[in-house]
């Protein structure tokens, strides 16, 4: 063992691996919070489409077109996305993405159809005479929503939306497959430098490990934050 | 001031409201009453379009509110509305449930103002006739004027030690009171009230009508759907009674309570009273 950790060392500190992990742990990061943060927007719209009375062509026309969306990204496994992204869907429409851009795009468009799902069931959760209430005194439906319903919407669903952010972390892991240095990828390039696994390994569940137990903290602490509502003063 | 032409409404099989007409002159109090699934809720509930009428029209100010291409929303704005389960806004503070709409309104009409005065600048490079470009309200100002006006509205319903709480925190009484004054700080020209005190604890029904009483001393337009028979003959100058989708009988409530003619009413009022 002994040994192992002097090889690990060697790598780690007098060869500058922690360098390679420390970008490792940005892109990973930055994939993980871009990713949600498109997931978002994206699901928001997504979750406003299928929400929306569908009296007219044009709503109906959108709400296909979400399932269809929703049908792709949930249907089939994020590697395949990523390939097919990356390597067939942005060159055939001639853009030039770095990969880490293109997982951002691809690690958000498929939260998005995770988080549409989240986000209609918090828009459904939220009492239907608020959005009444907010249409008698004369606002539009779109500001009713995102002044009114939306925001209860988001309290509602705060833990099921950590829990897809805590998802979206962990499968970062697989954004290797289109060339980018993630964490894991980090790792496993100390690791197959002189195959010794044991250690770098169980360093790369640590840190993800760390990683969930501090947005777990946070997501606690921002619940706590918006149930003031909830609370007498 | 709301004209009801030949109202319908239809939820598949099921006729909720026949053929009403009806009219809400300016500065009338109409009390509607009936018994449950007469279809006074949904009456009601049409005359904001809350609703969408199946059939027929609804004038308000010259504009029908059933046609889908008059904006519902402008309308809407000079019509207050209090429901039977309050629907204060969960996440705002009772000043901001107040507030929020007078000031979003404002912020809308201001960047009107603003599209206005930009399109007349434009103009007024090409055309030697000068436009007069219209006052743009600052910000700031529309801000402080609405929670001015919140708070003198909360002060008159003695809340105004409340105004950072929110609804959670408040009893039926108190939030159906700040839901009146809510519907009050647009300026409305007609309050509509659906059953406000059919979800409040017997105690807390008087305050809440004492309210509403003195809202009608001013002078409002309304229409009240309620179960009170003694509210409705003390502070209506006309009922309605409502039976299976139409307005069977009406009259001043002296008339309606004291000399029914209607048998249904008659049966009705023999169970309530």
């Amino acid at each position: 063992m002994q040994a192992k950790w002097e090889v690990f060392y060697d790598k780690f500190i007098v060869y500058d691996g922690w360098q390679t992990v420390v970008d490792g742990l940005i892109a990973t990061l930055q994939i993980a919070v871009s990713g949600l943060l498109i997931g978002i927007v994206l699901g928001t719209l997504i979750a406003a489409v299928k929400v929306v009375p569908k009296t007219n062509f044009v709503a109906k026309f959108l709400s296909v077109i979400c399932d269809i969306y929703v049908g792709f990204f949930r249907g089939t496994p994020i590697v395949v996305q990523l390939l097919i992204g990356y390597f067939v869907l942005f060159p055939a429409l001639g853009v030039q993405l770095k990969a880490l851009n293109a997982a951002i795009a691809i690690f958000g468009m498929n939260s998005g159809a995770y988080i549409s799902e989240i986000m209609r069931s918090g828009i459904q959760s939220v009492d239907g005479g608020q959005l009444e209430a907010a249409r008698a005194v004369g606002l539009s439906f779109s500001v009713s929503m995102v002044k009114v319903v939306i925001p209860q919407a988001i309290k509602n669903i705060l833990p099921t939306l950590g829990n897809e952010f805590i998802v979206l972390i962990k499968e970062t892991s697989v954004a290797s497959f289109i060339t980018v240095v993630d964490l894991t990828k980090a790792f496993k390039d100390i690791a197959s430098s002189n195959y010794e696994y044991i250690i770098p390994y169980l360093m790369l569940a640590l840190v993800y490990l760390v990683l969930v137990i501090i947005i777990t903290l946070g997501i606690k602490l921002l619940e706590r934050r918006l149930a003031v509502v909830d609370r007498s003063r | 001031m709301i004209e009801v032409v030949n109202l319908k409404k239809v939820y598949g099989k099921l006729t909720v409201l026949d053929n009403i007409s009806e009219k809400i002159n300016a500065g009338e109090k109409v009390a509607i009453i009936g018994p449950s699934g007469s279809g006074k809720s949904t009456f009601l509930r049409c005359l904001n379009c809350l609703e969408d009428p199946t059939a027929g029209s609804i004038f308000f100010e010259g504009k029908d509110l059933a046609d889908l291409s008059v904006n519902i929303n402008l309308s809407r704005r000079h019509i207050g509305m209090v429901f039977q389960q309050f629907n204060l806004f969960n996440n705002k503070s009772v000043l901001d449930n107040i507030a929020m709409a007078p000031i979003l309104v404002a912020k809308e009409e201001r960047r009107k103002a603003l599209r206005h005065n930009f399109a007349v600048s434009v103009s007024n490079i090409f055309s030697k006739k000068k436009k007069a470009k219209c006052a743009v309200r600052k910000k700031d100002d529309i801000k402080k004027e609405a929670y001015d006006n919140a708070m003198r509205l909360l002060k008159r319903i003695g809340l105004e030690e409340k105004a950072k709480n929110y609804p959670s925190t408040l009893s039926g009484g108190q939030k159906q009171r700040i839901a009146i004054v809510r519907a009050l700080a647009m300026n409305p020209k007609v309050m509509l009230f659906d059953e406000p005190t059919s979800a409040l604890d017997p105690e807390m029904v008087g305050e809440v009508l004492d309210l509403i009483k003195q809202v009608a001393d001013e002078g409002m337009t309304m229409v009240i759907v309620t179960h009170e028979m003694g509210f409705a003959r003390e502070v209506a100058d006309r009922v309605l009674f409502m039976d299976k989708g139409q307005i069977i009988e009406q009259g001043s409530p002296d008339e309606l309570f004291n000399h029914p003619k209607h048998p249904r009413l008659v049966e009705f009022l023999s169970k309530v009273l």
